[in-house]
């Protein structure tokens, strides 16, 4: 039976909203999703005018979808930003250069300009040549410690103001819980907070904090947007896949479980005796840390000497000797190597 | 309380005696062990009976909460973790404990058969077996029908007002000299000494006793009816259980208060904490995790909930109850036999049991992370008490956050997906389409009246709800059903919000008088 559309209550409705069970039709539903993102920023108060802002652009639907409603609201309410795509090239191959191809594009349809850093040229080493070396097992910690720098790297490169994210609700709500069952306090309390970063860093914002994915993905459909949608090559991070599990069965049962987490997560507080890591920045690059070398340059340690495990678990009794070029005995070496078989 | 789905583990016996064969108790390093409590942990009988003796007494000792002589009402459900906190209580209360338990029990059982559809005949089988085990306790024992809250007052929706103690040590002093001088009369058995310090209000309750013997074990067939059709317009298992669980909430402080209690005991462990915590996080009730789930839960004011068995988890107590022939009664609830995802609360027991297997120390760990927490930020000022609190859960209300929130952001979502644009005053939707700028939605004067009376009651009384109760509450199919007590005084609550719009301006302090 066809429905009409419950905002204009004069088109054929063509959808349902994932977020609230309305049904939509094509032209109310653009707006809607425009109108809560626009809705986000303004009263999050997160930008200024004149500002330059990088988009981290994978090339997925996510980045996709903010860099097109990006773009489309700050012509229309003249939020007078100078946009700019910011990508990581991590160098997987079968999977990275693919997405940046449609990043590229993006770029020439949004006429944005495009800036892309690679591990290789940050750090010495491809995704590809850490997992020769790691193994799958623990790949996931290297790509992800050091795309979060290599995203600032670039973005201080090019002088930006704010960094922007793709992160969704769905990404916040999962990371409520998985902090949560890890006991993992302290990025429990900061982990729906959609500015992050004060000062040292360049903040970041979530703009789409609020959108459904499966809305995002309703919206690029409808809009006929270019992403790139595989999973990535190397495994999959497994106790996020339980969260996210755990999260799809919750949609199901009651779909505004995911804003509920996070309302549940912003109304968190936390005992004031509760010790807290303290922030400080990493001796040798600089970048923010709490302890005295970042878990970038650690990682990158143990790459360059062969020892892989160095950055995985806590090994921070090794700092002093990291720092001061110290060999490490042979006990410690072994424990660190990587395992073959 | 409700543990009823929780059964022995199967493979307890090959624990008991197969792997532990021939190993020696960890701690006595004397006797032969009968069980394993942790990987590695091999126990002996009495050494595993002193350590869950120890941990129960200690639990309460760390917190000192319940004073001596004072009246605390165990919530029994007839599961294991209740009737193993019962077990405690008696123990610490017998002759032959070291340091006697200073506080006069009394044990309250609820009867919510109707909710799950059980027949009359069915209910009153139960009623009898839990009869016959709280007989034995030699405890003054109420058993009392959900039923009953459609008769409570609406005052049970307001908060009491806390009872001014001196420090614990004082307390304990002076209960010692007390003591001493009835010892002097002749008084040795101490529940019979208790008994007397408490004359005045057990007499009372004695009376209470038997109104609700009489009346709660017998309700009357509209209730029954009424009962059903509340639950029946429920629409969702997940809204059903929240029901339950506040209905059940205000009849335990209704009898608390009626019979004099100022303490209750809620007997969850560890392991259903853990699952609480997760499935109240998904609930939307992250704000009041610390009083859902703490040791000490003084929403009421007058009454506090307290939760002694939370050290324990739920393998413990099993263990516990098999080898010292703990008695538990067996109840279906609502959760009985149903599919995984039929509902959020039965989803995250599923998923923290699974959890649990894979990684041994979720439960722990979730536990642990809700120690670190606090009462929100809301309740943090206590000077300004006057904070409104949920009609149906008494927590701070948790609504009043920023516009850069969950909260406001799924309301515009919902706005803006409708047509109707009831009485929205945000500045952001101007920017946008706004109710007028098609010249439509607007169909003239009259359009507003047209949804007056069911609009108007609806959000004010949704207003006086904190977040997950309103969750709960939109999946009702009408308020109607709701027992008169609720809709009694969200009515008192709207009358009052009025009266104080219009004296506004006289008051000096804006901050101080009391909304309730």
């Amino acid at each position: 039976m066809p429905v009409n559309c419950s905002s204009c209550e004069e088109r054929r409705a063509v959808l349902r909203r994932p977020k609230t069970g309305h049904s939509l039709c094509k032209d109310c539903f653009f707006h809607a999703f425009e109108e809560e993102i626009h809705h986000t920023i303004v009263s999050a108060k997160l930008f200024n005018p004149g500002e330059k802002v990088g988009i981290g652009a994978s090339g997925g639907k996510d980045s996709t979808v903010l860099a097109h409603v990006l773009k489309v609201l700050n012509e229309r309410y003249a939020y007078g930003l100078d946009l700019i795509l910011v990508s990581v090239d991590e160098g997987i191959s079968g999977y990275r250069d693919d997405s940046l191809e449609t990043v590229k594009r993006n770029q020439q349809q949004y006429e944005l300009p495009l800036k892309i850093v690679s591990y290789q040229e940050l750090y010495g080493w491809t995704m590809d040549q850490i997992v020769k070396q790691v193994g799958l097992k623990n790949n996931c910690t290297f790509c992800g410690v050091f795309r979060r720098q290599a995203l600032d790297r670039g973005a201080m490169m090019l002088g930006v103001n704010k960094i922007c994210t793709g992160h969704n609700a769905d990404d916040i709500a999962e990371t409520v819980l998985m902090n949560f069952l890890r006991g993992d306090i302290a990025r429990l309390r900061r982990c729906t907070s959609i500015t992050t970063g004060s000062e040292g860093a360049i903040p970041r914002c979530k703009p789409l904090k609020y959108a459904y994915e499966k809305e995002i993905v309703l919206y690029a459909y409808f809009k006929k947007l270019d992403y790139f949608s595989t999973e990535c090559i190397y495994s999959p991070n497994a106790y996020r896949g339980h969260a996210r599990a755990f999260l799809k069965d919750l949609e199901a049962i009651r779909p505004s479980s995911i804003m509920d987490i996070i309302h549940s997560g912003e109304n968190l507080s936390v005992k004031e005796d509760v010790r807290m890591p303290v922030q400080g920045t990493c001796t040798r690059c600089g970048y923010i840390s709490s302890q005295s070398l970042c878990k970038a340059c650690v990682l990158l340690e143990g790459l360059n000497r062969g020892l892989p495990k160095l950055g995985i678990g806590k090994h921070h009794k090794l700092h002093h000797k990291l720092l001061s070029q110290e060999p490490l005995s042979e006990q410690e070496e072994r424990k660190l190597k990587a395992v073959d078989f | 309380m409700c543990e009823e789905e929780e059964v022995y583990c199967p493979e307890l016996q090959d624990t008991t005696q197969g792997k532990s064969l021939g190993k020696t108790c960890m701690k006595c390093k004397e006797s032969s062990a009968v069980l394993l409590i942790r990987a590695g942990d091999a126990f002996c009988k009495s050494c595993f009976k002193e350590y869950f003796v120890h941990k129960f007494r200690a639990t309460l000792g760390k917190n000192r909460v319940i004073y001596p002589g004072e009246k605390v009402l165990l919530a029994f459900s007839g599961g294991p973790s209740s009737s193993a906190m019962v077990q405690q209580v008696q123990e610490g209360m017998s002759r032959d404990a070291p340091k006697k338990l200073r506080f006069v029990p009394g044990i309250l059982f609820i009867d919510e058969g109707t909710t799950c559809g059980m027949s009359h005949e069915e209910r009153q089988q139960n009623m009898s077996e839990v009869q016959n085990v709280l007989q034995q306790t030699g405890f003054p024992f109420y058993i009392v029908s959900l039923e009953q809250v459609f008769s409570l007052p609406g005052s049970i929706l307001q908060r009491g007002v806390p009872e001014q103690r001196a420090n614990y040590k004082q307390e304990v002093d002076r209960f010692m000299v007390q003591q001493q001088a009835q010892g002097e009369t002749g008084c040795s058995d101490i529940l019979e000494n208790l008994a007397k310090l408490g004359v005045n209000v057990s007499e009372s309750s004695r009376e209470s006793d038997k109104m609700f013997q009489s009346t709660c074990r017998h309700p009357p067939d509209t209730h029954t009816q009424k009962l059903i059709q509340l639950f029946a317009s429920a629409k969702t298992l997940t809204a059903k259980h929240q029901l339950l669980h506040t209905l059940r909430s205000h009849l335990i402080l209704h009898i608390a208060r009626t019979c004099g209690y100022s303490k209750v005991m809620s007997g969850e462990s560890c392991t259903r904490l853990s699952v609480s915590l997760l499935s109240n996080i998904s609930l939307g009730r992250g704000a009041f995790l610390p009083l859902d789930t703490g040791f000490c839960d003084s929403r009421y004011g007058d009454v506090d909930i307290i939760r002694p068995m939370r050290e324990y988890s739920l393998k413990e107590i099993a263990f516990y109850n098999r080898l010292f022939h703990v008695s538990s009664v067996f109840i279906p609830a609502l959760n009985t036999k149903v599919l995984e995802n039929s509902s959020i609360q039965q989803l995250s027991e599923v998923f923290i049991n699974r959890l649990q297997a894979d990684f041994p120390s979720t439960v722990s760990t979730v536990y642990r992370t809700s120690e670190k927490l606090n009462v929100s930020k809301i309740d943090a000022n206590q000077g300004t008490c006057a904070k409104e609190r949920c009609l149906l859960c008494l927590s701070p209300l948790d609504t009043q956050v920023g516009e850069a929130s969950a909260f406001h952001a799924t309301q515009i979502s919902h706005y803006i997906s409708q047509k109707i644009l009831m009485k929205f005053n945000d500045p952001a939707n101007s920017s946008g389409k706004s109710c007028c700028q098609e010249g439509k939605c607007c169909k003239g004067p009259g359009y507003g009246d047209f949804c007056q009376p069911r609009a108007l009651q609806a959000p004010s009384f949704v207003d006086m709800l904190c977040y997950g109760c309103r969750l709960t509450v939109k999946d009702l199919q009408s308020l109607d059903a709701l027992p008169q007590y609720v809709l009694h005084e969200a009515e008192h609550r709207s009358r009052r919000i009025e009266m104080r719009k219009e004296i506004e301006e006289f008051l000096l302090d804006k901050d101080e008088e009391n909304l309730h």
